[in-house]
């Protein structure tokens, strides 16, 4: 279950949709998600003497979201790429829905990744490729006729707030729209598995605040697993304390967890020197006595 | 690099458009440079040569001396150099600037092969295009250096132009584009690698685009001398 014993709001099959209201509290199937979406066994990655990941083992459960904290080459970026077949592991294995894809070749990793949606840093859009064909990329690439690729574009701009913008050429973007624009382009196709590397890094607090958003609406309307690297607490706060529902009027609005209500589909894993030195919920991450973990939490 | 890019052209999806843009790019581009370059080449080299053939009383031959040094020599090898600096350059910087900022890793992240979608259009495209450029540079050059010699030297065109019929086989015209087919796969091959392989921000890109340019081009001269070696055992050429 992806979110709360009380309630859930995920759809099993439909991508972002417009009547995500008529996906919440739809029926879903339970069968296969005992499952991980992602699972890293004792996995190992050096580069030269330098150790950057040390015997890591984690699991990201489907409809759950795993955020990665942690200080500038602590790892956590490299964990991303290692699911995405950019970077191997010296040893280990890596697992994506239950596929072992430690030794998969580039062709066999091309077919993993269309399970998969990548947000990068700076969005990492492609510069000589307007909004429109930036979004759409992966359905050209497929060969998907334009009259099929343009509703869904448009779709998943409308689900980033950027509709307007499909004309425009990344040049013309704020950092915050080109994350928004980065994200439509991960969600095209309707991949279960999002990866997000710091996407709000640099941007002010309401545009950071706009992308955690989105990661949440994913999270819980649309029963996206997620990696979400980030070293923002502001981040942590946002994501496991809040979650997205659909009200009356059919409008994503965003609740607090209260007294009644705990969110269990957001974990915490907090890295130090290609190491896990935490993982857990927020809450106890909150509580936990490491020196380290206590100032990355204040900030000094 | 090179083989797996050859690979890719036989699967799909058929990046047909990128290969026509980047011909558009690259030969189309670089025509006005490879106009200059073979004119003035021919011009000078009538300039050169035509005193001290005179001196031997073989100023006839002015027009077969310049055609067989463009076809076989300085058309090929200057092209290629032309080419080397104008696109090798631009290709290691466009594809530099695209690694370090993460589109390469966008790519494959959104399931396309970097080498298809981008190397293979490239080498495709020079492979075509330069053997035609450098064609283009010998007929120029020649051209160059029969107004040299009519407007300088006083010589006729048709003395010009018959030395050069004379001088010119078909074995040399084989040879100058087999050179280029040659030099293309050099260039596209160190310009996409060093591209690909850009570190270090915006002052990467301009190392791996100085790189691409000075390595191909050494490359290109060194291989010249080797390459021009063995057409002359394969296409029976002249040794001594």
């Amino acid at each position: 279950m992806p979110f709360s014993r009380e309630i859930h709001t995920t759809h099993p099959s439909g991508p972002v949709s417009d009547n995500a209201a008529e996906s919440t509290f739809a029926e879903i199937d339970d069968s296969d998600r005992v499952t991980p979406a992602i699972e890293f066994r004792d996995v190992v990655l050096s580069f030269d003497e330098r150790v950057i990941l040390n015997r890591l083992s984690f699991k990201v459960m489907k409809g759950e979201t795993k955020i990665i904290l942690g200080g500038s080459g602590g790892g956590k970026s490299t964990i991303i790429k290692i699911v995405l077949g950019l970077l191997k592991p010296d040893s280990g294995r890596v697992l994506v829905n239950g596929e072992d894809i430690t030794e998969h070749n580039e062709t066999q990793m091309m077919r993993v990744r269309k399970q998969i949606g990548m947000v990068f840093q700076e969005g990492a859009l492609f510069d000589s490729l307007s909004v429109y064909d930036n979004v759409a990329y992966r359905l050209h690439e497929q060969g998907i006729p334009e009259d099929e690729v343009e509703p869904e574009v448009r779709r998943m701009l409308r689900f980033v707030n950027l509709e307007e913008a499909i004309d425009k050429m990344p040049a013309e973007l704020s950092g915050g729209m080109r994350r928004r624009v980065g994200i439509a382009r991960a969600l095209i196709g309707d991949p279960k598995i999002v990866l997000f590397d710091e996407p709000t890094a640099g941007l002010d607090p309401p545009t950071a605040r706009t992308i955690c958003e989105l990661a949440m609406k994913l999270r819980d309307l649309e029963d996206v697993s997620s990696i979400f690297v980030t070293h923002e607490m502001n981040n942590l706060q946002y994501i496991c304390s809040e979650y997205a529902v659909v009200d009356e009027e059919g409008q994503v609005v965003f609740e607090r967890e209260g007294e009644r209500l705990c969110l269990t589909n957001s974990k915490v894993m907090m890295m130090r020197e290609g190491k896990i030195i935490f993982s857990g919920t927020d809450e106890s991450l909150r509580r936990a006595e490491d020196p380290y973990i206590q100032k990355f939490l204040r900030g000094h | 690099m090179a083989a797996r890019a050859a690979r890719g052209l036989f699967r799909r999806p058929r990046y047909i458009n990128e290969i026509v843009a980047q011909m558009d790019v690259i030969g189309v581009g670089s025509l006005t440079i490879i106009l200059l370059t073979g004119f003035f080449t021919g011009g000078v080299l009538t300039l050169q040569t035509y005193p001290t053939l005179q001196f031997y009383g073989a100023q006839s031959q002015t027009g077969r001396l310049v055609a067989i040094s463009l076809v076989r020599e300085l058309g090929p090898v200057l092209s290629a150099l032309m080419v080397a600096g104008r696109v090798g350059s631009a290709i290691a910087a466009e594809l530099g600037s695209m690694t370090v900022s993460q589109q390469i890793d966008a790519m494959r992240a959104l399931g396309t092969d970097p080498i298809r979608k981008l190397v293979a259009p490239r080498m495709v495209a020079l492979v075509i295009t330069l053997p035609l450029l450098t064609v283009i540079a010998d007929v120029v050059g020649i051209a160059g250096g029969g107004i040299a010699a009519t407007t300088l030297f006083g010589l006729s065109i048709d003395a010009f132009i018959a030395s050069v019929r004379d001088g010119i086989t078909s074995d040399d015209i084989i040879g100058g584009v087999i050179k280029p087919f040659c030099f293309a796969l050099i260039i596209g091959s160190i310009a996409c690698y060093k591209g690909l392989s850009t570190e270090g921000g915006t002052v990467g890109v301009g190392r791996s685009t100085t790189r691409a340019v000075v390595t191909a081009s050494i490359v290109v001269i060194i291989t010249d001398f080797f390459l021009s070696r063995a057409l002359q055992y394969l296409l029976g050429m002249p040794v001594t």
